[in-house]
Parts: C-alpha cells; sequence; structure tokens
C-alpha cells in the first residue's frame, strides 16, 4: 500500500545554526566573504538590468499595443505606467542590506529563539538544485520571520539569495520596506485580476527572472500566514506564473522545493487570535514593528526548517501536458491556460502543501494542546502527561514528525512547554488549566472573549496536528455518524465530510476513496477499527482512539453546524463577507453567552469563511460579483439539507461527554 | 515508389568540401568504372538492350554493390578510418581530400570526448554467413512470368540482405553481429518505365510485397521488410534506370531516370555545363528517386531550393496504374497538386521512374568562408537576420562548441611550422584579444556561389551582418572542413562501433523564436537519459543549425556515446533516441525536415497530422493500392 512509506519515512537530523553565531562574531559573519552558489547557466545582471529587459519583453510590449489599441492611447503613456508598476514592484538586491539583515537578524533571532534548527541534507540538495535548474523555494507561512528566516539560512549556507514575492502592504513601512527590497523582496498587490498590464508586468517580471535562473523564486503557496496554523489551501496564481516557463520549454525544467517551517511558539500567536476574533489587524507600519521590540525580551523556542526533496517540474508533468497549445501559439502572447493545465497546476500545488505538511516538525507542546482543549476547564497534571505520551505514539503511526529531544521525559518535555507558553496555560493545584485571566471580576461578554482567545491561541497548536490526522479522523467521524458499520455508508460519510471540509483541511483533489483507504489503513494499523468485507468497525480496544479523534475534529464540526445553522435561518437577503463576518460572530458570541453551545472555535473568521466557501461549492449558497466584490445568496432548502446530514446523525455533544 | 534515399545525413553520406572538388572525385569515380558504349550520348530510346543480369552497369554504383561499397559500413570499401601502427588517426584511400591524411589530435579527442580507449576493441564479423541468411521463397509461376520478361534478378543471399537495410544504427549493428529476421525474397533490376511496369503488373498478378531501393541510404528503417509480411517480397533496385533522357536547355530541364545517383548527375549534366545543385549529404549514393519519394534537402537550397522545389514533373507507377501530369510547367491550379502526394511518400504508392527536374549553368566560382561566434546565442541571432534579409548564401551553418571542436580533432597534420605558427596566431588573437571563451565560442560555416562580383558582394553583406552579431571572420580553410565533416562522419561512425562508441544523428525543423530553447532541452534531455539509462560516460550531444528559412530553421543533431558496461546498447540507444524526439516535439519541432518518417517515427504521426490527415493519407494509398502491393509499411 502506498502510504506505507509515509509511516517509515526516514528524515534527516537537524543541526542548530544559531549555535555557531553564540560563539563568534557576528559581524564578521555579516562580512564574511559570500561567494554563493548560483545557477550554472546564469549570466549575472543587475536588478534595473532585468526590469529594462522586462519592460522591453515581447510579452509586455504585446500587451501595452494591444491596451494602446483599445484605449485609444498612445502606448507611450501606458509603457509610462508600466515602468512605474515595475518600480513599485522590483526589487533591489544589494549585498549591503543583505550583511546588514545578516547582522540585525543574528542579534535579534538570537534573543528570540533557543534553537533554529536545520536539516543540512536539504540544505546541500537544495546546493545541487540551484546549480542545475532554476528553482522555486514554497514555504510553510506562519509568520514573517519565515522569509527574513529563510533568506537569513540561505546566506548562512552560501547559497544564492531568493527574491521574495511579498504583499505590498510592507510598503506602506517606512525604510524597513526598502529595506526588504534591497534584500530582495519584490512586492506584488493583493488583488490585479483586471488589471492586465499589472498581471502582464508581474507575470513577465517574475518569468525572467526564473528563465536566467537570477536567483530562486520564493513565495509562500498559502498567499498568506495562516492565522490557524493550520495550512491554508493553495493559490494558484503565482505557481502557474512559474511553471509556464516550464510548459513553454523556455527552461528544461523547474525545481519546486517545499520547506517547512514549524514554530514552537509562533511570534504572532496573540495577534492572529485577536484577529480571528474580529479585533482588526494593526497596519503594517514602522512604530508598530517598533512597539513590538517588547517581545524581545520574550522566549519563542525553537524553530524546525525543513528543506524538503526538490520535485522536478519535468517529472511531474512527464505524460500530462500535451505539447500542442503552446506549439501553435506565440510563445509571448497572453493564453489563458487550458483545463488541463490548471487542473495540473492545483494538483502540484496540494502535493507541495502535502509535502509541507509532511515534513513539518511538531513539538511536544502540540500534543498537549490537543490533549488539552479536550479536557477544559482543568486537566489533571498527571493525567496530561500520560495522555500526551499516548498521542505521542499515535502521531508517529500516522507519519507526524515529532521532534521530541533524545530521554527527554514525558514530564519535563509537558512542562517545559508549559514555560514556554504560560501566556497560554498554567499549573495551577496540580491541574493545567488555560490562561484566560480576568475572567472573575468582568462582563458575561469579557469572560467569553478571554476564553476565546485562550481557546483559539491553544488551538493553534492543536490544528498543526490536523493535516496529520485528517484521513484517520474523518474515518472516525464518519464512523460515529453513519446509521450503519457498512463499507458504503461509512464512505459516503466520510465522503460528505471530505467536501464539507475541503477548504478546511488539505485534500489532495479527486482522490476520497484513496484517502478514505488510507484512513482506514491507519486506524487498522493503530488497532482502533476492523475490516471485513463489508464492513468497518471499531475495536473495544480502540475505542478510545476512535472518540479521541472524533472528539478533536469535534469543534469543525460543531462549529459548521452553528455557522450553517445561522446561514439557513438568519440570512435571507443577498449579504456581502463584511456583512456576514459580524453577523455569524455575534449569533456564535450569544450562543456562547447563553451556555447553549461551548464551540468557542465557531467565533474564528477562519472557520466562518471556510464554511462559507464550502457550502458555495456544495451549491448551497450563490456567489455572484458585483463591482465592489462578491454578494451570497443562500439557498435554504440546500443548507437546511447539509444540515440534516450532519443533525440527523450526530447530535450536538454536550460539553460535559466530551471529554475523553 | 523510389526507394527511400534522401539526405541521409545520418550516415551523412558524402558532402565533399566543395562542389567542384566533388566533381572531380567524382569523375574519378567515373573513370574508374566502366561504362557502356554509348551510353554517354543522350538518347530517347525507351528502353535498352536487355540482356539480363550480366548487363553492363553504367552508373557509379554497380549491381553488386558489395564490389565497390561496404556491407556492413558506410561508404566505399577503399575509404574508412583507421589507427596506424603509430596510435594515429588516418583516413585511408584517394576518393577524399582527407585521404591519406594524419589526423595528430583525433585519437586524444575521441578519448577525452568519449571515454574510449583504444584498448578496448569490438570487431564486426568477417563476412556475412550466408548460412544464417533466411531464405528465398518465390513462387516458380512468378519466376516464370518474370524470366518471359528477360528483367535481370538475383536470389543471391548477399544481393537480398544488401537491400535489406538503410543506414539506421541498429540495421548496422545487426549486419555487424546479427542478422534480420526478414529480407527480400528477390532482387530485381528494371532499366527503364517499361520495366517497372511489368514488375508491378506480375507483383499485382501473383500478390507480392514490392520494396522499392534506390541508394539505400535510408535512416528511418524504411528499407527494413516487416516481420509480419508473408507474401514474397520484391526489392525493386532502380539503380540500373539510371540516364538523363533529355536536357532542355530553353527551359532549363532534364528528364532524368529515377535510379540516378547524385554523384552521376551531376557529373553528366556537368558534361553539358549544367548543375542541378541539389546536395544532399548523402549525394555521392542517394537517388533522384529517393529524394522525390523522402522530400529530400540539399545543402545548397537556398539557391536551388529542396526537391520540391526543383521537381517539375514526375512519372510513377502504381498498382492502379501510370500517375503523371500532361504538361511540364512551373505551375499549375489544378486541384492540390498530386506531387504531393509522392513526395515523401516512401514507397508506400508505387515505383517513381521518370522525373523532370529544374537545372542550372555550373556557376562560375564558388568560396567558402567562415564566422567565430562568442556565444552560440549571438551565432542564432545572425543567422536570424541573415535569413530575415533574405541574403543566406547558398550555405550558412551554425556549429555548436562541441561540433566545432569536433571539426577541429579532424585537423590534419599541418605541413609547415609556418602555418602552425599562423594558427597560433590566430588562436591567440581569437581567445585572448578578443576575449572568446574557446570552450564557449562556436562557428558558422559559409558557401557562396554564382558570378565572381556577386559573391564577393554577396560575401561582404554577409560579414558585415556577422560583425554586428559580434562575428569574427575565421577563414575559408574553417569553412571548408565544416563541410568536409558532415561527409566523414558517416564513415565515423563505423570507427566508433570498433570502440564501443555508437551514434547516429538526427533532424528537425523549428521557428526561429524556439530554436535556442529547442537546441538547449535536446542536448540536455540526452544527456540526462544516457544518465539515468546507466551510460557511464557523458554522450557527446552536439547540434548545428543546418538551414535557415523566413520562418525557422533546420537542425541537426549528432548523438554519441561509449556503450562500455552496457548489456543492450542498441535498446538504450533507442529509448534515447526516442527521448530525444520526444523532447523535440515537446519545444515545438518538427517530426522531420528532410530525413522523413520511414517505421522509425510512425508512432507521432497522428500528433503531427491530426487523426483526419492521416485519414487523408490513407484514403490515397487505399485507392491507389488497395492490396498494398508496395507493403514496406512507411509512414501510415
Amino acid at each position: 500500500m502506498p502510504w506505507k512509506e509515509l509511516t517509515s519515512k526516514k528524515r534527516d537530523e537537524f543541526e542548530d545554526i544559531l549555535e555557531e553565531r553564540r560563539l563568534s562574531s557576528d559581524l564578521r559573519y555579516a562580512m564574511k566573504c559570500y561567494t554563493p552558489v548560483i545557477y550554472k547557466g546564469l549570466s549575472p545582471c543587475k536588478p534595473n538590468a532585468i526590469k529594462s529587459a522586462v519592460l522591453h519583453s515581447e510579452q509586455v510590449q504585446y500587451v501595452i499595443k494591444q491596451l494602446a489599441k483599445e484605449m485609444g492611447e498612445s502606448p507611450d503613456i501606458i509603457q509610462e505606467e508600466a515602468t512605474e508598476i515595475l518600480d513599485e514592484m522590483g526589487h533591489r538586491m544589494q549585498l549591503g542590506a543583505v550583511r546588514f539583515f545578516a547582522f540585525t537578524l543574528s542579534k535579534i533571532f538570537k534573543q528570540l529563539f533557543q534553537r533554529v534548527c536545520v536539516n543540512e541534507e536539504g540544505m546541500q540538495r537544495l546546493q545541487h538544485a540551484i546549480q542545475e535548474h532554476p528553482v522555486v523555494l514554497l514555504p510553510s507561512h506562519r509568520s514573517y520571520v519565515d522569509f527574513l528566516m529563510l533568506s537569513y539560512l540561505l546566506y548562512t549556507y552560501d547559497l544564492a539569495l531568493p527574491v521574495i514575492a511579498a504583499g505590498i502592504d510592507f510598503l506602506g513601512m517606512k525604510i524597513v520596506g526598502e529595506l526588504l527590497r534591497r534584500a530582495g523582496a519584490f512586492f506584488m498587490r493583493r488583488s490585479f485580476g483586471g488589471n492586465r498590464l499589472y498581471w502582464a508586468v508581474f507575470a513577465e517580471y517574475v518569468k525572467t527572472m526564473l528563465r536566467s535562473g537570477y536567483a530562486p523564486i520564493e513565495f509562500f503557496l498559502e498567499g498568506t500566514r495562516s492565522r490557524t496554523a493550520k495550512t491554508l489551501t493553495p493559490k494558484f496564481g503565482l505557481l502557474s506564473i512559474v511553471m509556464e516557463p516550464f510548459f513553454k520549454r523556455e527552461v528544461f525544467d523547474t525545481y519546486l522545493v517545499p520547506i517547512s517551517i514549524s514554530y514552537e511558539r509562533i511570534l504572532e500567536e496573540s495577534l492572529y487570535a485577536y484577529e480571528l476574533l474580529g479585533v482588526p489587524k494593526p497596519k503594517e507600519s514602522t512604530s508598530g514593528l517598533l512597539k513590538a521590540r517588547r517581545i524581545l525580551s520574550d522566549n519563542f523556542g525553537t524553530i524546525h526548517i525543513y528543506v524538503g526533496q526538490p520535485v522536478s517540474l519535468r517529472t511531474l508533468a512527464s505524460g500530462r501536458i500535451s505539447r500542442c497549445p503552446y506549439n501553435l501559439v506565440p510563445r509571448h502572447l497572453p493564453q489563458k491556460p487550458s483545463e488541463d493545465i490548471q487542473e495540473f497546476v492545483s494538483d502540484v500545488a496540494y502535493k507541495m502543501e502535502l509535502l509541507q505538511i509532511e515534513n513539518m516538525v511538531l513539538s511536544p507542546w502540540v500534543l498537549v494542546a490537543a490533549v488539552l482543549l479536550q479536557n477544559l476547564p482543568a486537566m489533571e497534571f498527571e493525567l496530561l502527561i500520560e495522555k500526551t505520551l499516548w498521542l505521542k505514539g499515535l502521531t508517529q503511526t500516522f507519519g507526524g514528525f515529532i521532534e521530541w529531544p533524545d530521554n527527554l521525559c514525558a514530564k519535563k518535555a509537558v512542562l517545559s512547554g508549559l514555560t514556554l507558553h504560560s501566556n497560554i496555560a498554567g499549573l495551577v493545584d496540580g491541574h493545567v488549566v488555560l490562561n484566560d485571566k480576568g475572567v472573575e471580576d468582568g462582563a458575561v461578554g469579557e469572560i467569553v472573549f478571554r476564553h476565546a482567545l485562550a481557546v483559539l491561541m491553544c488551538a493553534t497548536y492543536r490544528n498543526q496536528l490536523l493535516n496529520v490526522f485528517v484521513r484517520p479522523a474523518l474515518v472516525a467521524v464518519a464512523l460515529q455518524m453513519a446509521p450503519s458499520f457498512r463499507k458504503e455508508e461509512v464512505y459516503s460519510c466520510f465522503n460528505f465530510l471530505r467536501d464539507v471540509f475541503s477548504n478546511e483541511f488539505i485534500f489532495f483533489p479527486g482522490i476520497s476513496l484513496k484517502d478514505f483507504e488510507e484512513g482506514c489503513f491507519l486506524l487498522t494499523k493503530c488497532d482502533a477499527i476492523q475490516t471485513s468485507q463489508q464492513e468497518i468497525y471499531p475495536t473495544d480496544k480502540g475505542s478510545g482512539t476512535v472518540s479521541f479523534l472524533s472528539a478533536m475534529f469535534r469543534p469543525f464540526v460543531e462549529g459548521y453546524q452553528l455557522i450553517f445553522r445561522y446561514l439557513s435561518k438568519e440570512m435571507k437577503e443577498a449579504f456581502t463577507e463584511k456583512q456576514f463576518i459580524p453577523g455569524v460572530r455575534n449569533f456564535v458570541f450569544q450562543l456562547l453567552e447563553k451556555g447553549s453551545t461551548q464551540c468557542y472555535e465557531a467565533l474564528s473568521s477562519d472557520m466562518q469563511k471556510n464554511a462559507l466557501s464550502a457550502l458555495v461549492q456544495l451549491g448551497a449558497v450563490k456567489k455572484k460579483k458585483i463591482p465592489s466584490g462578491f454578494t451570497y445568496n443562500v439557498n435554504q432548502e440546500a443548507v437546511s439539507k447539509i444540515l440534516d446530514m450532519f443533525d440527523a446523525r450526530i447530535p450536538v455533544q454536550k460539553p460535559v461527554a466530551a471529554r475523553l | 515508389m523510389a526507394a527511400a534515399a534522401g539526405e541521409a545525413a545520418g550516415g551523412g553520406g558524402g558532402s565533399p568540401s566543395s562542389a567542384r572538388r566533388r566533381l572531380r572525385i567524382i569523375s574519378g569515380h567515373l573513370r574508374g568504372s566502366p561504362r557502356a558504349p554509348g551510353r554517354g550520348a543522350l538518347s530517347p530510346s525507351p528502353c535498352k538492350a536487355q540482356d539480363g543480369s550480366a548487363g553492363p552497369t553504367s552508373g557509379s554504383i554497380p549491381k553488386k554493390r558489395q564490389e565497390l561499397l561496404k556491407w556492413n559500413g558506410w561508404g566505399y570499401n577503399d575509404s574508412k578510418f583507421i589507427f596506424n601502427k603509430k596510435g594515429q588517426a588516418e583516413f585511408t584511400g584517394k576518393r577524399y581530400r582527407l585521404g591519406g591524411m594524419v589526423l595528430p589530435t583525433f585519437k586524444e579527442w575521441i578519448e577525452k570526448t568519449f571515454g574510449a580507449s583504444l584498448e578496448h576493441k569490438t570487431t564486426s564479423r568477417a563476412s556475412l554467413n550466408v548460412n544464417d541468411v533466411p531464405p528465398s521463397i518465390v513462387n516458380e509461376e512468378f519466376l516464370q512470368d518474370l524470366r518471359a520478361t528477360k528483367i535481370s534478378y538475383s536470389q543471391d543471399a548477399e544481393d537480398r540482405v544488401f537491400r535489406a537495410h538503410g543506414h539506421c544504427l541498429h540495421e548496422i549493428f545487426v549486419l555487424r553481429e546479427g542478422m534480420f529476421k526478414r529480407i527480400p525474397d528477390i532482387v530485381v533490376w528494371p532499366v527503364c518505365h517499361e520495366d517497372v511496369v511489368k514488375i508491378v503488373e506480375l507483383a499485382c498478378k501473383h500478390n507480392l510485397c514490392i520494396i522499392p531501393f534506390g541508394g539505400g541510404t535510408s535512416v528511418s528503417s524504411a528499407l527494413e521488410c516487416p516481420e509480419e509480411e508473408k507474401r514474397t517480397i520484391v526489392s525493386l533496385d532502380t539503380s540500373q534506370m539510371n540516364r538523363i533522357l533529355w536536357i532542355d536547355e530553353k527551359n532549363l530541364t532534364a528528364c532524368v531516370e529515377a535510379g540516378i545517383v547524385g554523384q552521376d548527375l551531376e557529373k553528366q549534366l556537368a558534361e553539358s555545363g549544367f548543375c542541378t545543385g541539389h546536395e544532399p549529404d548523402s549525394m555521392e549514393f542517394s537517388s533522384l528517386g529517393g529524394w522525390v519519394a523522402t522530400r529530400a534537402s540539399g545543402m545548397k537550397k537556398n539557391i536551388y531550393g529542396n526537391i520540391e522545389d526543383l521537381v517539375i514533373h514526375i512519372k510513377m507507377v502504381t498498382p492502379r496504374g501510370i500517375v503523371e501530369k500532361n504538361c511540364q510547367v512551373p505551375r499549375m491550379s489544378t486541384g492540390p497538386d498530386i506531387h504531393h502526394f509522392i513526395m515523401g511518400s516512401e514507397g508506400t504508392l508505387g515505383v517513381v521512374t521518370e522525373v523532370t527536374i529544374k537545372i542550372r549553368p555550373v556557376p562560375e566560382y564558388q568560396k567558402y568562408g567562415s564566422v567565430v561566434f562568442p556565444n552560440f546565442e549571438r551565432g542564432v541571432a545572425c543567422l536570424r537576420e541573415v535569413a530575415k534579409q533574405r541574403c543566406a548564401p547558398a550555405s550558412i551553418r551554425l556549429v555548436d562548441n562541441a561540433q566545432f571542436q569536433f571539426g577541429h580533432a579532424l585537423k590534419p597534420q599541418v605541413a609547415s611550422i609556418f602555418t602552425s605558427f599562423l594558427d597560433g596566431l590566430k588562436k591567440f588573437y581569437i581567445t585572448k584579444f578578443k576575449g572568446f571563451d574557446p570552450n564557449i565560442l562556436c562557428v558558422a560555416t559559409l558557401l557562396f556561389e554564382g558570378d565572381r562580383e556577386k559573391v564577393l558582394q554577396h560575401e561582404k553583406q554577409v560579414y558585415d551582418i556577422a560583425t554586428k552579431f559580434g562575428g569574427l571572420a575565421a577563414g575559408e580553410d574553417n569553412g571548408q572542413r565544416g563541410y568536409m565533416l558532415t561527409f566523414v562522419i558517416a564513415y565515423l561512425r563505423d570507427l566508433g562501433l570498433d570502440y564501443y562508441v555508437i551514434g547516429e544523428s538526427f533532424e528537425t525543423s523549428v521557428p526561429w523564436d524556439r530554436v535556442l530553447d529547442l537546441c538547449r532541452n535536446v542536448k540536455e534531455r540526452i544527456v540526462r537519459e544516457c544518465k539515468e539509462k546507466g551510460v557511464q560516460f557523458a554522450p557527446l550531444s552536439t547540434c548545428r543549425v543546418t538551414q535557415t528559412y523566413d520562418a525557422g530553421a533546420c537542425v541537426y543533431f549528432y548523438f554519441a556515446f561509449n556503450y562500455r558496461g552496457i548489456s543492450d546498447p542498441i535498446h538504450v540507444y533507442e529509448q534515447i533516441e526516442r527521448a530525444a524526439r520526444e523532447e523535440i516535439l515537446a519545444n515545438g519541432g518538427s517530426l522531420s525536415h528532410h530525413h522523413g518518417v520511414g517505421k522509425l517515427r510512425k508512432r507521432w504521426m497522428k500528433e503531427s497530422i491530426s487523426d483526419v490527415g492521416l485519414g487523408m493519407l490513407r484514403s490515397v494509398k487505399e485507392y491507389v493500392d488497395p492490396n498494398n502491393i508496395f507493403g514496406n509499411k512507411n509512414l501510415l
């Protein structure tokens, strides 16, 4: 069975790169002789030469002429516009800025983090890849530290520094924006779907750098930092841009390198929780950054960076891409990718994210958080240790990549997690409780809000397990939902859940049955279920596992039900996302205040958005484009039917029963 | 249709370094070979005396091919590369300019490029083992009918084996070490159109399979007999249909029998002061009918055109009857041109017997030239510009660095200290003074032809363009050696085979904007595939842009590797060649520019011309040859 390799996969060893930094001079490090490994076919050029090449490329010139014709304007004016776009967008990588970052980041990272661990073999593979073909770095995105850290890492290992696709909002920050630009960041507007000139210039800019092998190109498949630490479903735009030079055979091959960066403690954890609860995100500003410097006194534990095996795009595409469409049209003409290509791009995106997930290091604290969330408000310390240890075994069975320091006893591991995350949970009278200070003296609303904050922060860590667990866990949930143990019925429930949660978790498109089989296989492996020809049923021994797994995903099952209920009852008219989020938040908030639900996670705007798009995909909500965005129309009947599928089969659990 | 011959440039035939010298060589051949009395005269007589197999041969290629040509390799028996007692490479024979010369740096090149060693040798078996040859199965009634026609024929094992193959690598390998599973059962030598009509009639009557054979230089497996063919296979050798029937000086056309080989055609036309100018690399051995059957292309097509531009009238014998046009005009609007059903039909429809072809006065002046470019990109840009300005000389080719070094390795021993000093000076100027990297630079070779004055003017124009792309004129000698490489390479393959090195060439045509990407990707693909298939030394993977057109170029690849340590080299070789073709197609290149499809490239035909396109060709085949008499299974 193919997923067997998943669990027995051998992974590389880690090295701490900060160790060396703590022993020798940062200044000397920043001023070291930097002669990076570069692409073999590279003819060195300056950032400005790239911009000029882009501006004069057939691709951009073609669009300029087209637009000039359509709008009846002079091409010069549009060319001017293109120049401005390029100036706004383009990086100006300079060694000086890089050295400045090398120095300051050394100082900052040593303050913030205990260790920064890297798999050196991955770096070696990357070194070969960079020399051989153009390389695209695809890191996971949990924090702003991601791209700083990655560039820092490449500098440390004497590899070509990447150019990084960054959001335009960074440019709002004085000095910092320009500094990032000099360190290799280039800036893209958040949305430019309709702007053909922008699209042409941007795409050509990226492709020019890729084709010439100028530098590794780095961007985030997830599009933005995941506020929940759960991998976001991929965005396809940039990926399809970097794949195009291969499709058109302008390059022989392109390497895609999945990189998993995991944080023992995420720098932005509380910001994210506020944001998810609807307290607006502060705009990026330099003064904001300076204010944030107090976090420098805090400890954020260890970072693990796992550089995955470079994946050859040529190998992925072999036999999948018909060559005809690209042979019959001049290559500089903008061409809408065929359905084949779009499907391929999407498959590759999911594959890369699944590789990120596979190599994402999980800390002991992640296990603690998962156990704790099922045992609120308080859990006996010893029991927590016991359960954590049990969950460690289960996670490893499911192929999770746990970094558990050698010989570290469970107690110490849990304690060190609690120390590092004292802002989230603490030990009171031999019991572990969530740290939701101010509970006693606030108004009801305040209490709910405080508790929600603590739950969401805690959930951020549990969430790191979910994509590893999702296949077996959804089988477990399906087992409880299905009216019988017959395989088809369990599978149909699984399939339903997989569809509903397709925005919440990462599933490779179109292989529902394979996912189901994998889930069953893993559950069988840990003796939780048995399967016969026709039936799947939980074993006596495994009922604990099955109920743990379904409890783990209960917040999502319940949360979605709440949100669906809101939509089916409250939303008679067309609405926008801006109206929907506060509406559903209030709805859930009131239920929490009344105590008629305990599902605090339904307050998360992330879950709310995902639930809405799930309904759109299931056809129960119609999404319409209007000039200022989108409006939504609920098909009450369809939503009720989906709710029935949940409701009729699993009654909403009472909080007490949710305990393990 | 006459056998696949075309530009078997894979085997690369002989493209002697100058047309004039070529003529000299050719006349050398002719003086040495017996000529039938009166054959020089251009007589419109319908058919020559039919005196069976003992009849005198008039062309350069005798009926017993093996008397003149190698039976298990390329070209003439007396011409080959050897390593002499001192371990230096040498080319034997007196037919080519390289003949008798020592090539001092060649051994080092072959060792460095392939990791080959003179100590590790393979040997072909010395002669054909007649006992291995599949028996000739011919029905007696047919033989009786055939004898009645007085057409010469043979059932001799050697005659049949030597018409069972072209010059693909696997075919030569089989000759050296194995045996073909299926070969012709009988060889017939018609001497004129009427003979062919009789043979085709007999074939229809007795339900036989005919495979036309011209020069035998095919590199597309076009001559291989389908293994599953149960009928008697008749190899129709056109080599004895080799007369020029008439020359029309007013219209500048000549009517020629299709079996004539290129060197004889040019030689005989030259006697009247004319030429066709059609010079595929295989022109010493390939035939006019073969050129038509494969849509051949000649080195000097920029002046004279490819075969489709040269042909005025074709006569072809098919099972349905004779197909031809009613007049000999430059162009006509009478529906789709039936010539285009015939050209490229690769022997699947019938036998081309007579062709009226355009002729030109022999040019007054010829000049070689060469230009060095700092890199391949600049070179391609220059060729593109030359094509754009439509000022391409008779031939213009751009070889990449590897091929430049290859050419360099074939430089004969320098006669005097002075020339070697001059060479050193030139090298110094280009690499040190001009800063060209000897491992990156590339060379364009040029051939100008025409009035002396116009040639000089033309030359200046081309060199001026080259200068704009960073090119430096590099002398006539380099140019001439470049063209020499084309013909010796086929002989070189035989040498390679003796030392565990196998290789082949293949070609494509591609739009200008994709030339660079295609060249790079295909070469890289070859290197990669070799590595994956366990080839222990990096292969030779090199290309040249060998023809230019308004809208694109023809690119020619050489690919060779050392197969020591590989148990099934031919299979590995074929896998790599196939991968290279896939790569070409993925890069927007064509299935073939001039080698044709044969059986080697059939699998990609549907992709190349669409389902409907293939159906169109099939329906023509079904009408013309419903019983598949011409059953070589090429193309479709």
